[in-house]
């Protein structure tokens, strides 16, 4: 039995290892990969809350823009370096399915900006011309 | 067992038994992992909700206070410092895991749950700040938008320590076995993946807001 079992775990499934549950304990991380993506994440969270704080950027588009920059810099870093994505582990699904929900957060968030935006401009008109109020409301004429 | 085999390799007249199932069941390597991220992904999409809540209702103040008169911008840089530390704590711990060393992952641990525990008691100290003033979230779409996202991320933080602290006692009791190797792997994207959202949350909430 020992024998038997030795040589199938040898032969077959070598390739796998033989212990299935010790590849459960997630990819290889390195002191050096940590700390290149802690320094990163300092130092580009510390420029953004500069830029607001000591109002550095005057033009708010400009600066909605700067910001959202350096957000999606840092979601990459800590992407990369902390949850140690790449297109390697799991036979690229994770990348995969990332990649899928980045689409649909996407469309989603853009979409309902985009929508909402635009129903508030037709539907919540800022009344630039107030009606002049030559007329008596209906409700107040005498009987 | 082995009488079975043994068996059935004479009934086939072969000298070698034969086996005519696979002794491991064929399933995909670290499938627990892959399991883990769609649920983050999934999680992610709620985010999106939430964002986009927050994004078309971010400015409607109803004559109320203003992001600009509300936040304080120090603590939240504090309070950012605090979940960057515990991610990179956290990450040290990984890597005592690494080797084998239980006594130094579980003080690593400790020291995540503790810039945890002081991310979520400032984020506490500021809602009932906030709500002390009368910027509570029935006070303003804006504002209801504004504790809905914050306090989903506050609430994913809660539970994050809890998982935590079972794990410190699991690890513990019962060493770096591979199961608890696995929880931690999970526990692990978990609380990463929430240093991601709060990335999201101080840029688009904190940061805009002030603007």
């Amino acid at each position: 039995m020992s024998a038997q079992h030795a040589t199938h775990a040898n032969g077959a499934h070598d390739a796998h290892g033989h212990d299935d549950h010790h590849h459960d304990a997630g990819p290889h991380s390195t002191f050096s990969g940590y700390m290149t993506g802690f320094v990163l994440s300092v130092i580009l969270t510390a420029i953004p809350f500069w830029l607001v704080m000591a109002k550095v950027i005057a033009d708010r588009n400009t600066a909605v823009l700067v910001l959202g920059g350096f957000a999606v810099i840092q979601i990459l870093v800590h992407m990369v370096f902390f949850l140690h994505m790449n297109g390697k582990i799991e036979g690229g699904w994770t990348l995969l399915s990332t990649i899928f929900t980045v689409v649909f957060v996407a469309i989603a968030i853009a979409g309902t900006l985009w929508v909402m935006f635009h129903m508030n401009a037709n539907m919540m008109p800022e009344h630039p011309t107030p009606t002049p109020p030559t007329r008596e409301a209906p409700g107040h004429s005498t009987p | 067992m082995s009488d079975i085999r043994i068996h059935a390799g004479a009934a086939a007249g072969a000298l070698a038994p034969r086996e005519y199932h696979l002794a491991h069941e064929p399933h995909p390597e670290n499938g627990t992992a892959l399991g883990f991220w769609l649920y983050l992904m999934s999680d992610c999409l709620i985010f999106a909700a939430l964002f986009a809540t927050y994004g078309v209702l971010g400015r409607s103040y109803a004559a109320g206070p203003t992001g600009a008169q509300l936040f304080d911008l120090t603590l939240v840089a504090i309070n950012t410092a605090f979940l960057l530390l515990s991610s990179i704590t956290f990450g040290f711990a990984m890597l005592r895991k690494q080797l084998g060393d239980v006594k130094g992952t579980l003080l690593w641990l400790a020291v995540t749950g503790v810039f945890g525990l002081c991310f979520l008691g400032l984020e506490l100290y500021e809602f009932s700040h906030l709500l002390h003033e009368g910027a509570g979230p029935q006070r303003s779409a804006f504002l209801s938008a504004f504790f809905t996202l914050v306090g989903t991320h506050g609430l994913h933080v809660t539970f994050g320590l809890i998982w935590l602290v079972v794990l410190m006692v699991q690890i513990s009791k019962h060493g770096l076995i591979p199961e608890n190797n696995r929880r931690l792997m999970c526990l692990s994207m978990f609380w990463h993946f929430l240093d991601v959202v709060w990335i999201g949350v101080f840029t688009f909430v904190y940061l805009m807001g002030v603007l």
